[in-house]
């Protein structure tokens, strides 16, 4: 087939980047432009400089909510991946369970961020939730709202069970793609199902779970609505993420200047993870190929 | 159209029209000269785009963690970044 290549195609690009620069430059562009100035409201603005960079930079509160940030995510992804690939190769690969399997998978992807945080936050009072109140009467001293540790067990076992979905459908996927001839050969070569794992369906889900780890480190990077609705936060400033802290800052004391600044250092973050993450991808495509 | 809601300010249009010509300048090289694939000290292989975006995200973290380290002006960390662009370009 002879292919042929007009420059004129770069037109039907052109809506894409209209939406993108109505809904996400121009935005980000005034962001940049709050960075540098100070405001009491009125749209009146002063010019500030540097200032509320290094401000941010060097606060005690941007260092913990970032370090929690982090420390969140590694747990979660920690827990989630290692699960997903678990529960996938547990999950039948033909016959009549496998569309119940997948419908009870997708479940909780299908429940809205704040539904899930509503859910959780009646689940584990101690005294109308199920959770709390079972852990109560076996005499477990159980309390998100108070203890930092159990704060931090509701939100990772809630992102867990809220998330764990994603990475289980991906992998399936991933697995499903493998023909049953590899399986065949690994049978005949006595291979065991560890050397299984390892040589045929792990470099198989390679690309998904890259994909997964991705998806699953940007969400919960972001994360927002489940921890504000369960803790808001605290007890004290225990859970307060960054966008839980860019809020905070940004409406709770409109704070703009600052708010700004922050949120483009997050930015800076994700956006370094994501080209490390997209590098890694398309460096491992091209050496499969 | 009204634009006061953007707050724009000379120092922060003038970061953005630089930005601007670049994308633009970098487009036309394109054309003109179409861009080559090379692998370099990263080991990944990077076209000129990709180049020129290491050196705007490095750029970006070398101009945070000079606030963050230091008091000196921050003039400097734009002749660190301009070093550490002409490195990007000449070996990654």
């Amino acid at each position: 087939m002879n292919k042929w290549s007009d420059n004129r195609a770069w037109w039907l690009v052109m809506p894409v980047v209209l939406i993108v620069a109505f809904s996400a430059v121009i935005p980000l562009m005034t962001v940049v432009n709050y960075a540098f100035q100070d405001t009491f409201g009125n749209n009146e603005f002063y010019w500030a400089g540097l200032e509320w960079f290094r401000d941010i930079l060097r606060s005690e509160r941007f260092h913990g909510a970032m370090g929690r940030q982090f420390l969140f995510s590694f747990i979660i992804l920690s827990i989630e991946i290692p699960l997903g690939i678990g529960i996938a190769l547990a999950m039948p690969r033909k016959g009549f369970w496998v569309p119940f399997c997948l419908i009870l998978m997708a479940l909780p992807l299908l429940i809205p961020w704040n539904v899930v945080g509503t859910i959780w936050q009646i689940f584990g009072r101690i005294d109308i939730g199920l959770l709390g109140a079972t852990l109560d009467s076996l005499g477990i001293d159980y309390n998100y709202t108070q203890n930092t540790i159990d704060a931090w067990v509701t939100l990772v076992v809630m992102d867990v069970w809220h998330w764990t979905s994603l990475v289980v459908l991906l992998c399936y996927a991933g697995l499903q793609s493998i023909p049953d001839a590899y399986y065949q050969a690994a049978r005949i070569d006595g291979a065991s199902k560890w050397a299984t794992f390892r040589y045929i369906q792990l470099p198989k889900m390679n690309r998904v779970l890259l994909i997964a780890v991705l998806l699953r480190f940007m969400d919960s990077f972001m994360i927002y609505t489940e921890p504000f609705v369960v803790t808001g936060g605290g007890p004290g400033n225990d859970t307060t993420f960054l966008s839980i802290d860019l809020v905070q800052m940004a409406i709770g004391q409109f704070d703009l200047g600052p708010a700004a600044a922050m949120s483009l250092i997050y930015f800076l973050i994700i956006l370094l993870f994501s080209w490390v993450f997209f590098t890694v991808m398309s460096y491992l495509d091209r050496a499969e190929n | 159209m009204e634009l006061n809601w953007m707050a724009w300010t000379w120092p922060t249009a003038t970061f953005f029209l630089i930005i601007a010509t670049t994308l633009v300048v970098m487009t036309v090289l394109a054309i003109k000269f179409p861009e080559r694939e090379r692998v370099g000290i990263l080991h990944i292989p990077t076209t000129r785009g990709d180049r020129l975006f290491i050196t705007l995200l490095g750029s970006a973290f070398i101009h945070l963690g000079w606030l963050f380290f230091l008091d000196i002006q921050l003039w400097w960390a734009l002749v660190v970044s301009a070093a550490y662009a002409f490195i990007v370009f000449r070996w990654v």
